[in-house]
């Protein structure tokens, strides 16, 4: 066999005699191998052979600090162990140093995408435990805002599994819109991200004038942009051979695991804690809750992008319907006194002074308050033990729980794969660890 | 949620076959929980999830308590689920603090009945030093691997921890040692 071209160090070789033009095969180079070494049978057989690799920390696929330990025989994943931990903060540890209304920047800052779902999850539970009521206009202002939150992870999310799967443009597309809804966060709250809006008893203020014009036309731009995504990954052939079939977890497994939100809902279980649940302002609001069918990354996909939609028609009942009224609660013990009160009434000045140096106090008792996030059942226990400062408080994080379910998804397929259904798991790894 | 009359039937039923397994429950702000006797876990969990008419089959999350300074001093809650009538139900398996100071507290484990409370059994070992008895890899989970301490108790400091920054070698020389 002629080569086209042999470069210098082929033709040493070849004249050494350790270069073959002919092809040789396995059972060649055992043959070969077992004649250089007397008394020893040399046995190649590859696809028995198993190769541990280490995928992370830090790795650009795994959209956080997260390590993944993964057997390969071959291309095919035949185990996978999860190793987190390297964002841990003890965010837990010191929400028990903080006073109860001091609490809710820290508890924003653990799964960075749903700051609003996170500040939900806590503040219900410390009201639930003090049994406060909160104003009408606020609960439908926090709906507001965590519809708002859930397009803003979603589109992280798709931007960034695109990315994976080497359709570079949606990022950017949704990335822009992405923008566009933290402009909606910072024209209402002031931030962009870590808003701190939501307060113990209601929200830190009220909407400002432009903003409900401003959501409009958010809603127009979303739903365009929502039909261009589609339009770009629905028949891309690429796109819809790495996700169909891949991935896929039967729906009695995913609830052994504790798996909720879109992953549970993709595999055919409408299972919504908006629906069943029924907090705040969503039993008045019409919504419907997408669910798949197979359950691949297909179904995933599917999923999250029919939830934006519907997020945006919650949103528009949101804005036709929004409620007159005070948007915090009336009672001094645990809301702070509006600003121009304190100039006027001895009172409020005294409840003021209160609320900010000592905090409130919280007679002894636990509470667990679930909210539907983005990730599925993120849930909030708080330990009250009669101080002014939490006895404990415990984030049941969706990614960690639905962390667990990866090594089902993947064992028996592709490597390749792996990085589509962690995509399509949608972990924050701030929330893992917290 | 069973209301507090529900909580008791629940108690008297598992009582009859597990005598002594439910110590006692409360109902508080709308919240329902069992307290329970740790070595009747299994039995009780068993029960609530296979016993038609009860069917807490979906286990949401567990997670560990610390009643410092009480006795007994720890707790390990689990929130049940029941997906038809969504109804939550608490477990608590109060476990007191060994006397000897060399030795955990043990509760059994429910990896075998539900699935989901392996990394968070995994992580109540790693953050309060309660150790889950049949759990199949228990190690530290967030916490370094050879991490000493249990950084949830209440007597464990916050800012414990020192913080090793290089500028700390100008005041505080071998900062490191």
């Amino acid at each position: 066999m002629a080569r086209m071209e042999d470069t210098l160090h082929d033709r040493e070789l070849r004249q050494a005699g350790t270069l073959r033009d002919e092809e040789i095969t396995v059972a060649d180079f055992t043959a070969e191998l077992s004649d250089r070494v007397p008394g020893v049978e040399f046995e190649l057989e590859p696809e028995q052979e198993m190769l541990t690799v280490n995928m992370g920390p830090h790795h650009p696929a795994t959209h956080g600090v997260l390590r993944l330990v993964v057997d390969l025989e071959g291309e095919v994943v035949k185990d996978l162990k999860p190793v987190i931990g390297y964002v841990h903060t003890g965010i837990e540890k010191s929400c028990e140093t903080m006073q109860y209304w001091k609490v809710i920047p820290f508890v924003e800052r653990m799964d960075y995408l749903s700051y609003f779902f996170n500040m939900q999850a806590y503040v219900g539970a410390v009201e639930t435990l003090v049994d406060l009521e909160v104003p009408r206009r606020a609960q439908w202002l926090r709906v507001l805002h965590m519809e708002l939150n859930r397009i803003h992870s979603h589109l992280v999310w798709l931007g960034t599994t695109a990315l994976d799967l080497g359709a570079m443009g949606v990022y950017f597309y949704c990335f822009r819109d992405r923008d566009r809804v933290l402009d909606t966060f910072e024209m209402s709250t002031g931030q962009r991200m870590h808003t701190r809006y939501f307060q113990i008893g209601g929200v830190a203020e009220d909407i400002p004038a432009g903003f409900e014009q401003k959501v409009r036309e958010l809603i127009v731009q979303l739903n365009t942009g929502i039909s261009q995504y589609e339009s770009l990954l629905d028949k891309n052939e690429i796109f819809l051979i790495r996700t169909k079939d891949v991935g896929v977890v039967s729906r009695e497994r995913l609830l052994q695991l504790g798996v909720t939100g879109p992953l549970l809902r993709a595999a055919g279980d409408p299972w919504d804690l908006r629906k069943e649940g029924g907090y705040l302002a969503y039993p008045e609001l019409e919504f419907d809750v997408p669910v798949g069918t197979v359950g691949d990354g297909y179904d995933r996909y599917r999923v999250r992008l029919t939830e934006m939609r519907e997020s945006l028609r919650i949103i528009e009942q949101i804005l036709d319907g929004l409620p007159e009224g005070p948007w915090i609660a009336d009672d001094r013990k645990y809301a702070l006194p509006p600003r121009a009160e304190l100039s006027t009434s001895m009172e409020s000045l005294i409840h003021h002074f209160k609320l900010v140096t000592e905090g409130f106090r919280v007679e002894p008792g636990e509470v667990y308050n679930p909210v539907e996030s983005p990730r599925g059942e993120l849930g909030c226990f708080v330990m009250a033990d009669g101080s002014s400062k939490p006895a404990r408080v415990h984030f049941r994080e969706p990614s960690f729980i639905n962390l667990q379910a990866l090594a089902d998804m993947t064992i028996g397929e592709y490597v390749a794969d792996l990085i589509q259904t962690l995509a399509m798991l949608d972990p924050i790894l701030g929330g893992i660890d917290r | 949620m069973p209301d507090a009359p529900g909580l008791e039937l629940i108690l008297a039923e598992i009582n009859r076959e597990n005598p002594g397994a439910v110590l006692d429950t409360s109902y508080d702000r709308e919240q329902a929980a069992l307290i329970i006797d740790p070595a009747k876990l299994i039995e009780v969990l068993t029960w609530l999830r296979d016993t038609p008419g009860q069917e807490y089959t979906f286990l949401s999350s567990v997670h560990g308590a610390d009643y410092f300074p009480k006795a007994p001093r720890f707790a390990v809650h689990y929130e049940l689920l029941n997906r038809e009538r969504y109804e939550r139900l608490r477990i608590k398996a109060i476990v007191a603090n060994p006397e000897d100071p060399e030795e955990l507290p043990v509760v059994p484990s429910v990896v075998e009945l539900f699935p989901t409370a392996d990394f968070q059994e995994r992580e109540v070992y790693d953050f309060f030093g309660i150790v889950f008895e049949g759990h199949p890899d228990l190690r530290r989970i967030l916490m370094p691997e050879d991490y000493v301490g249990w950084p949830q108790r209440r007597d464990f400091p916050v800012g414990g921890e020192p913080v090793i920054f290089t500028r700390d070698e100008v005041t505080n020389p071998g900062w490191w040692q």
